[in-house]
């Protein structure tokens, strides 16, 4: 056997006869149905596949995808990037965070302004890289702005452990993790809510297992297929959304059956609780207030807390988006990015408005750059 | 555009051109420069002439250094408007405290490719500058050929062309991000850099009547296919399964969320041919070690002018979108 390569890693879940299969099946189900189907992939990564393989255009008309919340980038509202904003503008501070938070706009720029300004503002593949910044730059403060749903906050933990059992000074952490039931729940309570179902995110699932989901079928009467992110991943995971409908079930499945199990990553879990707890108010950006809907350091590490030690420079005065932003019902479902008065003209990559537009995972940013020729 | 100038308003994407258009075209307008061709041609379609500077970061990189991508930079640029590359200009930045040693092999690594071009630097410059004023080394070069095809240009692709790609991409562009961000890969990657004026000139030997080149740096294959479209008013239908991408390229764009059609190019060129040209001018190619997997990537259509579509072998298609911002990870 040969040297097994990475492409052999997702050849399979892209191979174009399977997909165009899935597509046939899902057809065949959806003609039994009575009503349209909206499915919401929950996560800004099942969004992008979506997009970028143009899975809608071969899915019947009766089967829609509404975009949800799922994006760590999309949904940090301008008050937290402030915070990011006015602790990387300190003299001592090197800001450190990951991927594309650095191009969302706050209230008074982006951290990429920042760096523009002259603040040290860096991004890591892995929160650990934090601590190679912190030797080489002793005398600076380095404050991880840690984002992201469960998928990377045992990251932030492993990165926690590490300082505070090496005793680690000059490390300091601003955290903005979130969870992904509790945001769910809150769009299953708004009255013009239309989610029929819920593709869940799979990576979010291999930390906390699919037993997350347990609550939506039984209480709420909403199918949800934990799936995966390649374009077979996908079609598979609808296939299995509409024969549940076909077959009038309402259960919790898992598609990706790889990686992913009832309890999730236990060893993940003890960590991230050994250092967070559940903040009591998060507030999303367009969704507004989620209770425990995010976490926050335990009162016994606030040593290494930079929104406590540095709170009189952080200001709590909540920041709405422009006026002309319909992110928030973008990320409710409401509304998709085309509906958005200023998408692709005042609100581009290039010069983006809102937080949807930013992110990688966003969904305005898939609309514009992968189009939609259907 | 912001008011402050931005990593990404260098990206050879949109905010790049929306900077170089509103800044610079604005003031310098002339009928040469509106063109938007790799080069100028001047002197009555005789000469091109072009300028580049490098900046990269790390100075030297598995497959070469920033002495060969500052000759094979400008060469190339001459040899996809058709030109010999022949007399050339160096001017070098250098900060305070940089190594002689590393100079010369810089040095060294610019006369072993101007050697390949034929080609040579008549005058020069040398600036030394404060520690901290650059990062360690900014080469700027300027260069002069002689237009060996006459007509070569984006503005004038139409539907009795297709477009062609000398081999597979984004070699440059993950080598130096790897190798700026300390990603320890146990790969055979290295950058495509390489001069190629000696395949533009077994085309124009063969007879081939190339109708654009260009090749794909800062910005990749999306950019120029992009430029192009808007350039020609054309549509350019792309086989997305078509486009040859190393495992290695695309090993590192699964891990970090990069689309290898953004990555830069130093040795890659994209072209458009006759459709009548088109399989002789990939045999040609094809005796090249550089360009032995060259292939037929596109058709030209009016279906959506001035855009790029991207066809998936699963029968689905979107629209290849210019590259925006900075090249940044995916977070989860």
């Amino acid at each position: 056997m040969g040297e097994l390569q990475l492409k052999d890693l997702y050849t399979g879940f892209r191979d174009p006869e399977v997909i165009q299969g899935y597509a046939k099946l899902i057809e065949e189900e959806a003609k039994k149905l009575s009503s349209p189907i909206n499915i919401m992939e929950v996560c800004g990564g099942h969004t992008h596949t979506i997009m970028k393989y143009g899975l809608q255009q071969l899915l019947p008309e009766n089967i829609n995808f509404l975009h949800g919340p799922g994006c760590p980038v999309c949904i940090m509202p301008k008050e937290r990037i402030d915070h990011a904003y006015i602790l990387a503008m300190q003299e001592d501070v090197i800001l450190v965070t990951l991927g594309d938070m650095i191009k969302v706009p706050g209230s008074k720029g982006s951290l990429q302004d920042a760096r523009a300004q002259g603040a040290d503002v860096r991004f890591v593949y892995s929160p650990l890289d934090t601590l190679k910044i912190a030797k080489e730059n002793p005398e600076k403060k380095i404050i991880f702005f840690a984002i992201g749903f469960e998928t990377t906050t045992p990251m932030s933990a492993a990165l926690l452990d590490v300082v505070v059992k090496q005793n680690i000074s000059n490390i300091l952490f601003h955290i903005n993790h979130v969870t992904v039931p509790e945001a769910m729940e809150l769009l299953l309570a708004d009255d013009e809510c239309k989610i029929d179902a819920f593709l869940g995110p799979s990576h979010v699932s291999v930390i906390s297992g699919s037993q997350i989901y347990d609550k939506f079928p039984s209480e709420y009467k909403k199918p949800v297929v934990v799936g995966g992110f390649e374009p077979v991943d996908v079609m598979e995971s609808i296939s299995m959304i509409v024969r549940q409908f076909a077959q009038k079930r309402c259960e919790l499945e898992v598609q990706y059956k790889r990686a992913v199990n009832t309890e999730g990553n236990l060893k993940a879990q003890t960590l991230n609780e050994n250092y967070f707890e559940k903040a009591p108010h998060f507030r999303f950006r367009g969704l507004g207030d989620i209770p425990n809907g995010g976490l926050k350091l335990r009162d016994e590490y606030s040593a290494y807390n930079a929104e406590v030690l540095y709170e009189e420079l952080l200001k709590s005065e909540l920041i709405d988006d422009h006026k002309l932003c319909i992110c928030g019902d973008i990320l409710k479902g409401k509304a998709t990015p085309p509906q958005c008065s200023i998408f692709g003209t005042a609100c581009k990559p290039s010069t983006p408005m809102g937080s949807c537009m930013v992110s990688s995972e966003g969904a305005c940013a898939a609309y514009y750059k992968y189009g939609n020729l259907l | 555009m912001n008011k402050q100038i931005t990593l990404a308003m260098g990206n050879g994407g949109e905010e790049n051109n929306e900077l170089i258009s509103k800044v610079f075209y604005k003031a310098f307008a002339n009928e040469i420069l509106e063109k938007s061709e790799d080069a100028a041609v001047i002197h009555n379609g005789e000469l091109a002439f072009s300028t580049d500077s490098f900046t990269v970061s790390p100075i030297f990189f598995p497959g070469g250094d920033i002495g060969k991508l500052a000759i094979c930079g400008t060469c190339n640029d001459l040899a996809m408007m058709g030109a010999k590359p022949k007399y050339l200009t160096c001017s070098v930045i250098i900060e305070e405290g940089f190594s002689l040693e590393e100079l010369e092999k810089i040095v060294d690594s610019m006369k072993k490719e101007l050697a390949i071009n034929n080609a040579v630097i008549v005058s020069g410059d040398t600036k030394v500058v404060p520690k901290g004023s650059v990062d360690k080394i900014f080469i700027n070069t300027t260069g002069i050929g002689e237009i060996e095809q006459k007509g070569v240009s984006a503005n004038k692709i139409s539907e009795d062309d297709v477009i062609l790609l000398s081999r597979d991409i984004g070699c440059h562009g993950a080598t130096i991000f790897a190798a700026r961000e300390g990603i320890e890969l146990s790969s055979n990657l290295q950058s495509d850099c390489a001069s190629l004026y000696v395949q533009v000139e077994a085309l124009i030997k063969e007879g081939i009547n190339i109708t654009a080149m260009r090749d794909a740096t800062r910005g990749g294959v999306s950019a120029v296919l992009n430029e192009w479209a808007k350039q020609s008013n054309i549509c350019i239908e792309v086989q997305e399964e078509k486009i040859p991408v190393s495992q290695e390229v695309y090993g590192l764009c699964e891990m970090l969320g990069f689309e290898a059609m953004n990555l830069a190019n130093e040795g890659t060129f994209i072209l458009a041919i006759p459709k009548a040209d088109a399989a002789k001018a990939i045999n040609v190619l094809r005796r090249f070690e550089n360009s032995a997997n060259s292939v037929e990537i596109a058709q030209i259509t009016q279906e959506y002018p001035a855009k790029v579509i991207l066809k998936s072998g699963h029968g689905t298609k979107r629209f290849l979108e210019m590259p925006t911002g900075e090249l940044l990870p995916r977070i989860c």
